[in-house]
């Protein structure tokens, strides 16, 4: 066999490819059927907002894998994905904004809340970003750079445990804040919303939707195999080891600080990735994405799904967003009760998440 | 310059000499004459300071004065004296008209009635009527006022006296009077004499004065920055004191115990609220003892939170020793529950909370430095929590018994301390010191169900950086915490100052991950 044929049996067996086809089927071709063909009044017809809904939760799931590379992989728990995801949700947004053009309220080339400010230029980190191509690197380099700078000097010092979570926390704290300001130049507490088109084309159509809603999925399932071709490679065994016993794997003679930088810098990537992804199909980013609360809530869809598994997150993600979803429009005071409890009850009793436990049930009735 | 004063004063009392009863030809002047004459009335009244004059001129601000033919009449529910005599007039003469006073007319009686009061024999009222002038007075009441200076020995009124008498002597006068008034406010601290001086300096042409007038500007902003300062310092111990007391809770929980408990914040909310209930309570059923319900909220809120925490402990916590990740997450889900069940409780709005009349107010240190009772009270408390801490971890059993289970808990297991039940107690005290937190806060901010959000990442900050397992390190690392954190404000603004301070603490944990004060040897690891 060859190296790439070798790779596909290494990351899933058979089964494993068909469900991932049929997952991958279902999204491209069904779901765009589904929107697209199938008229409004049939019950099978998925509205926009169910395609939004669910582009959503697509892109919160590859957060959750991000984190899982973290955190369930490597065993560093960051209060602080949430910054990722919005810097790369920040990055687009920029470039969206300016492709609103003189749609906007004041019909100037300046964004609506700069008009506002009485600004004649842009502020330097928004140097270029009319440019698509210049958006998608920044998406890929703001949380990347930072993610690598921060954790250098984390690292290196071997922050870890829980001063590591704490002082990622203040770190996205500190950014919200700076986020919230009006005179830091990004928009303040509204942030960047009402986009209009993408490259030129409008993005509230039925047809936009879907191309995100596909692109979304396809980054959803590329993050998937990515990281199942990390944690069975050699350098997945070797963050595992981390996790397990950092001072012994570095008396072995491997340079830890490499291995945990290289997972924390991609899985922000990740992140920022799907942040980006997340904000045409949601129209806002605004600062309350980095508050605190938000990065530990991804913690808990990792936890719910199961950590060290990398199909758990995108089921705990699914299974926390549906949840929340469903409640925040039927019981809204209920909502934090069940969130609350889920983090309470997961601890305690699902430490391998509902992927463990539907192991565990099916080798009791094997 | 004093000398000089003292003359300017002894003249002014000679020329008024003391008057047994007012003028007649002052008073009808007053009730009759027109607006220019009633003000030159006014003012004769005020360099009288006779007592009747503030009877008089309190009359024709209430519209109790009228003219009966030649006898000007004050008339109060139906009782007629003179207003020159004082004599009673009986019967009510019957043909009298109402003395109309125009808008100019009676600011000039507010500010005559605040000058006659200053000679009045109680404290409080002298003061506020200073006060009242020291915003701005008529040249009308400068003689009153050198005479009230003459007698005036409190050491709150005097320099507002002084001030109020320079600042007159500074609108018109002679040259030398003006340069004299000009010393007089630089020995002032407030900031009401900068502007005086400002506007002096901008359109005058004498250089004697111009000169005089910058060296006592100098003078003045030198000492308004040292008040600032001192102001800054307070506002800097303040904010350490309330820092210090959400995390001294936790310096129990976390630095001692090890345990991450996200929901300390929480535990403050309660405090707050049980303030809340307690003050409801009393309200309700004892308004008497209002200003007393602080004693019993203080322990309220202790009993309640640290009941919530030692239930917590029984039920989530124990489970979870040893795994801090777990244990942040879990209790993270406690503090979600905790926010919503306040918010179905007492509803998502902030409720008050009064302060007791014997913490409202302030006291006024400096010119424009006022320290309110609240804060001051709430450094002490802070203190008084710390020293009491202090005794407990050091001076009793419990204390002894949480600091063996810390140091090595199997150990002490097997010496026979009841471990599991002293984590129990431990952790009850730390959650019960955060709601002696809430309640102290309860007094100078406002009470909701998201209270606690605000203070988590404050506190972990506090304990994290004082070094964990120190008691010590959190007193300094909240003092200093508070502190840098108000100074950067004056010149940064709050949220860049907050943004400094948690950047330097990301810093500062990558240098020395174990805080300022590092635990040596092998407890490290």
């Amino acid at each position: 066999m060859g190296p790439i044929s070798s790779t596909i049996t290494r990351l899933y067996g058979p089964r494993g490819w068909l469900a991932l086809g049929a997952f991958a089927f279902v999204l491209f071709v069904i779901f765009p059927l589904l929107s697209l063909v199938v008229p409004a009044g049939n019950p099978l017809h998925i509205s926009a907002y169910g395609v939004t809904l669910i582009g959503k939760i697509m892109c919160y799931a590859m957060v959750a894998v991000a984190m899982d590379l973290i955190w369930g992989y490597t065993g560093i728990l960051s209060l602080g994905h949430g910054l990722f995801f919005a810097l790369g949700g920040y990055s687009f947004g920029m470039y969206l904004m300016r492709q609103i053009g003189r749609d906007g309220q004041y019909q100037s080339d300046m964004p609506d809340f700069m008009v506002f400010l009485d600004w004649k230029e842009f502020p330097w980190q928004w140097w270029n970003s009319d440019q698509f191509w210049w958006a998608l690197m920044l998406v890929v380099l703001v949380p990347g750079l930072l993610a690598f700078v921060f954790g250098y000097f984390a690292f290196r010092s071997r922050v870890k445990g829980v001063y590591f979570s704490i002082i990622t926390q203040a770190l996205t704290y500190a950014a919200m804040l700076l986020f919230f300001r009006n005179n830091t130049g990004f928009g303040g507490n509204n942030g960047f919303t009402d986009f209009k088109r993408i490259l030129g084309v409008s993005i509230t159509t039925d047809g936009a939707r879907i191309v995100l809603f596909v692109i979304t999925g396809a980054a959803l399932i590329g993050t998937l195999l990515l990281g199942r071709y990390i944690v069975t490679s050699r350098l997945g065994r070797v963050l595992t080891a981390i996790r397990d016993a950092e001072a012994r794997v570095m008396f072995c003679g491997y340079n830890t600080v490499q291995y945990k930088l290289f997972i924390w810098t991609l899985s922000a990537v990740l992140c920022g990735i799907a942040g980006a992804l997340y904000v045409p199909q949601v129209g806002i980013i605004n600062p309350s994405e980095m508050s605190p609360a938000n990065s530990i809530e991804i913690a808990i869809w990792v936890a719910v799904g199961g950590r060290g598994t990398l199909v758990g997150p995108i089921i705990g993600a699914g299974l926390v967003n549906g949840a929340k979803s469903v409640f925040t429009q039927l019981l809204p005071e209920y909502w934090l009760y069940v969130l609350g409890l889920l983090f309470i009850l997961t601890t305690l009793f699902l430490p391998q998440g509902v992927v463990g436990l539907l192991a565990r049930l099916k080798g009791r009735s094997a | 310059m004093r000398g000089f004063l003292i003359a300017v004063m002894l003249a002014a009392s000679t020329c008024a000499g003391p008057a047994a009863a007012l003028e007649a030809h002052t008073v009808s002047k007053l009730a009759t004459g027109d607006s220019d004459e009633k003000i030159a009335a006014i003012g004769a009244l005020v360099a009288g300071a006779d007592p009747r004059a503030a009877i008089l001129l309190q009359a024709l601000a209430d519209g109790e004065l009228q003219v009966a033919g030649k006898r000007v009449l004050i008339v109060k529910s139906g009782e007629a004296t003179d207003a020159a005599t004082g004599e009673k007039v009986t019967p009510l003469p019957a043909e009298r008209e109402d003395v109309i006073a125009n808008n100019r007319v009676r600011g000039a009686v507010q500010g005559a009635l605040a000058a006659l009061k200053l000679v009045s024999p109680d404290r409080a009222t002298r003061l506020a009527a200073a006060k009242e002038l020291a915003g701005g007075a008529d040249e009308s009441v400068l003689p009153l006022v050198k005479k009230a200076l003459e007698k005036e020995g409190d050491p709150a009124i005097r320099p507002l006296l002084e001030q109020i008498a320079a600042t007159l002597e500074l609108k018109g006068g002679a040259k030398e009077s003006r340069i004299a008034a000009i010393r007089m406010l630089a020995q002032s601290g407030s900031s009401n004499a900068k502007t005086l001086l400002l506007s002096a300096l901008e359109g005058e042409k004498d250089e004697d004065i111009r000169l005089a007038a910058q060296a006592s500007l100098d003078r003045i902003e030198g000492r308004l920055a040292w008040n600032q300062r001192a102001g800054l310092l307070f506002a800097g111990l303040s904010l350490g004191s309330i820092l210090l007391l959400a995390a001294l809770g936790l310096a129990i929980t976390y630095g001692l115990m090890g345990v991450i408990n996200m929901a300390h914040g929480e535990l403050i909310m309660i405090g707050a609220y049980t303030t809340y209930v307690v003050q409801n309570l009393f309200r309700a059923q004892a308004p008497g003892a209002f200003d007393w319900y602080l004693a019993c909220a203080v322990p309220a809120s202790f009993v309640v939170a640290a009941a919530v925490g030692m239930i917590l402990e029984r039920t989530v916590i124990r489970w979870l020793y040893g795994r801090p990740l777990e244990t942040l997450l879990a209790t993270w889900g406690i503090s979600l529950i905790l926010i919503q069940g306040v918010r179905s409780l007492f509803g998502a709005q902030n409720v008050q909370v009064e302060n007791p009349a014997f913490m409202s107010g302030g006291i006024e240190v400096l010119a424009d430095v006022v320290l309110p009772w609240s804060r001051i009270v709430i450094i002490f408390f802070a203190l008084g929590v710390v020293a009491l801490m202090w005794l407990l971890l050091t001076r009793t059993r419990l204390g002894l018994y949480i600091r063996t289970v810390t140091q090595n808990r199997s150990m002490a297991a097997c010496v026979g301390v009841p471990t599991g039940r002293v984590d129990t107690w431990a952790f009850g005290l730390g959650s019960g010191i955060a709601g002696l937190a809430g309640c102290a806060l309860s007094q100078i901010g406002n009470v909701g169900p998201d209270l606690g959000q605000s203070y988590i990442v404050d506190s972990f900050i506090v304990v994290v950086f004082g070094g964990v397992g120190q008691l010590a390190g959190a007193v300094y690392a909240a003092l200093i915490l508070g502190l840098s954190n108000k100074m950067l404000e004056s010149w940064a603004g709050a949220v860049l100052a907050k943004i400094a301070v948690l950047v330097f603490i990301i810093f500062f944990i990558q240098r020395r991950p174990q805080g300022m004060f590092a635990l040596k040897g092998r407890a490290v690891e």
